[in-house]
């Protein structure tokens, strides 16, 4: 049959897919929690840098920050291979959503545990990380599953600038062969197969972070 | 040669404006389109018939797992196999309109949720036929409040449209792409596109945060 003739590039194209979505979210997570704590930060200058990296990377498309990357660095002597501009691209876009849901989730903990760290005389980052995030991560995991996923199908658009990922190999292998229908109703569920496979590990991750705060039935 | 170029910027910019104007027809037939379909998805999502609902569900969540731009090869590509030929931006326009149809489709299914009980029973003692009931008492109710979230996903959408320069459309994103091909100067082009797409965001923004302020005001004001 030949769906299994297509089948080796098409799992090349998919493992390029995992690699990206991986580094991207990686990147994310970072540029996620860093944006987010300088927005809750006491000092203007902070707040304002991070206000402006979120606003800047929701409010372009992520396609046009992926060409700006691709075609305009190298203006400036910036040659960076296509492949890792692929996954900074992407990590930096959904970074800045992220950004908004970590903020979310941290405002969400109750005011009372912030008085507590004041009364026992913990440091702001004692209780940023001892008492405030370890709260407020099990609220921003559902969040954060639903990102993953815009992730990975964001993905897709790096098969723009030349990555060979699963979109790429699609359109590769349909101009090759023609066999149409039979390639993208495969390659759409193999997205379908990742994006689910993302959605269980985030319930497996939302179980495990949540263990002893209390929350919950039994 | 310099970093950038104003008065390239400015010869570039009638280019550029004249396929803005496919950008917002894309969008707006797009959302049009997501708009009254993801309605339509989810009364179906609760029809009683399962035959009716687990498709619809099975629908939506196939669509939302899946990346906007293989759909719209899907359509591009796909269903000329089976004789149905569309121009390029027609296929886009639909793509991008059944994309968002099923984020609608969820959007709508929370405002249908909010309606409260009580209404339904109402209905159900003056006899109102179940499709009477939707039209006349449980959809005026469920809409309004979700206007605003309809409208993050308009914003959505506009930043999607430049996926349809993956199928030769020439909006604005493509346009860039030409100009810069042409020219051998990118930086003007993809930044001002960027630049457009942020002011457009931002504005779109403030409009929403407006009309959930006056939607507040409008049902505090009613009670």
């Amino acid at each position: 049959m030949d769906l299994l003739r297509f089948l080796p590039l098409m799992l090349e194209g998919a493992w390029v897919t995992a690699q990206i979505t991986a580094l991207a979210l990686l990147l994310a997570l970072v540029m996620g929690f860093t944006a987010a704590l300088m927005r809750l930060s006491r000092y203007r200058l902070l707040r304002g840098v991070a206000t402006v990296y979120v606003e800047v990377f929701r409010g372009t498309s992520a396609l046009v920050q992926l060409f700006w990357m691709f075609y305009v660095l190298p203006h400036f002597g910036v040659n960076i291979d296509p492949f890792m501009v692929g996954w900074v691209a992407l990590g930096l876009n959904i970074g800045a959503y992220g950004a908004e849901v970590i903020r979310g989730a941290i405002q969400a903990v109750p005011k009372g545990q912030y008085e507590a760290t004041i009364a026992v005389n913990m440091t702001r980052w004692q209780a940023m990380y001892r008492v405030i995030i370890p709260q407020a991560i099990p609220n921003m995991i559902p969040p954060w599953g639903n990102l993953s996923i815009e992730l990975l199908k964001a993905t897709s658009l790096v098969s723009l600038i030349t990555i060979a990922d699963l979109t790429f190999r699609a359109r590769q292998l349909n101009d090759r062969t023609f066999e149409t229908v039979e390639i993208f109703t495969l390659v759409l569920l193999m997205y379908l197969a990742m994006a689910l496979v993302i959605t269980a590990g985030m319930r497996l991750l939302e179980h495990y972070t949540s263990r002893g705060l209390g929350r919950g039935g039994i | 040669m310099n970093i950038w170029d104003w008065e390239f910027a400015w010869r570039i910019m009638p280019l550029l404006l004249d396929a803005v104007v496919i950008t917002v027809y894309a969008t707006v037939l797009g959302f049009a389109f997501a708009a009254v379909f993801g309605l339509v998805l989810a009364l179906m999502r609760r029809s009683h018939r399962p035959w009716i609902s687990l498709p619809t569900v099975a629908f939506v969540e196939f669509v939302r797992s899946t990346p906007l731009l293989v759909q719209i090869y899907f359509l591009y590509f796909v269903l000329p196999e089976f004789g149905v030929l569309m121009p390029a931006i027609v296929a886009g326009i639909l793509g991008l309109g059944l994309h968002f149809s099923t984020y609608c489709s969820e959007v709508y299914r929370a405002g249908l949720d909010g309606v409260p009980r009580g209404q339904w029973e109402a209905a159900v003692s003056l006899n109102m036929s179940r499709y009477r009931t939707y039209r006349d008492i449980v959809i005026p109710q469920a809409i309004p409040p979700v206007v605003p979230a309809l409208g993050n996903y308009l914003v959505g959408m506009i930043k999607e449209t430049p996926l349809l320069s993956s199928i030769a459309v020439v909006e604005v994103m493509q346009q860039a792409k030409i100009i810069g091909s042409e020219t051998f100067r990118y930086i003007e082009p993809i930044t001002l596109v960027g630049a457009f797409f942020l002011v457009v965001s931002l504005v779109a923004m403030m409009g929403i945060r407006r009309t959930e302020a006056w939607l507040r005001q409008k049902v505090l004001g009613s009670h």
